[in-house]
């Protein structure tokens, strides 16, 4: 019963993965694509890690704490990854990276032409 | 035909290929003690990983390279996890979270970079 919810979580983060890999080869810019595939790949391998504690339970004898590191592992991501993702559109907003042509607006440069944020 | 009809055409081609010799053939396990569940894991990883590759070959500016190489650190995350169950070996999970923090560092120093300052600011 373990190893079949175990492997439920493991194929639902595997779509993920590929959903967001998808995304990453398809989409027309830099943003679209940021903003796709990190909260997929995120998501999937956090799905997956949730996988391997159930398979191999969370506190027993036979998983020797490889669950709690897995948890602590799930933690690192969800804190680390928006981080990342934020921090390299921001600065391929200042490297000068244009937007798709269909974008709607740019409220951050908008913000940086009217003096609003630094 | 025009070239974009011939594009997608073998882009399908190459979709159904690849879930036909997903289903059909067995993923030879490099070592023995790979389930075959695990196996067909490691096989979709691969995929994720050919397609964060043509990103990273052919993205027209930097910071498609930067988000393409954090997506593969993340995705190794995963493929250690997966690793860690058939052969029942904690310290890949180790090995997980030092790669998670690594590529976290990794892409900040990159995205500090391509913003022209300093490391220190």
């Amino acid at each position: 019963m373990n190893q079949i919810v175990g492997y439920a979580f493991i194929f639902i983060g595997l779509g993920l993965n590929v959903i967001g890999c998808i995304g990453l080869m398809r989409l027309p810019d830099v943003y679209c694509r940021l903003s796709s595939t990190v909260k997929c790949v995120t998501t999937g391998t956090c799905s997956i890690l949730i996988g391997t504690i159930v398979i191999k339970g969370f506190a027993g004898a036979s998983s020797s704490g490889g669950s709690i590191k897995a948890f602590l592992c799930i933690i690192f991501l969800l804190l680390t990854a928006p981080v990342a993702a934020h921090a390299i559109s921001k600065s391929a907003h200042a490297f000068g990276v244009k937007l798709w042509e269909k974008s709607a607006c740019d409220e951050y440069k908008e913000d940086k032409d009217a003096n609003k944020i630094s | 035909m025009t070239p974009k009809k011939i594009r997608w055409f073998f882009i399908l081609l190459f979709i159904v290929a690849s879930l036909v010799f997903f289903v059909v053939y067995p993923v030879p396990s490099l070592l023995s003690w790979q389930s075959a569940c695990a196996s067909k894991c490691f096989f979709v990883l691969m995929i994720c990983f050919g397609m964060c590759l043509y990103r990273l070959l052919r993205g027209p500016t930097p910071a498609d390279r930067a988000a393409s190489m954090f997506a593969m650190g993340i995705l190794i995350v995963g493929f250690c996890a997966i690793l860690s169950i058939p052969t029942g070996r904690v310290w890949y999970i180790d090995i997980a979270i030092a790669w998670a923090l690594q590529s976290f560092i990794g892409a900040l120093a990159i995205a500090k970079f391509l913003e022209g300052k300093g490391f220190d600011e």
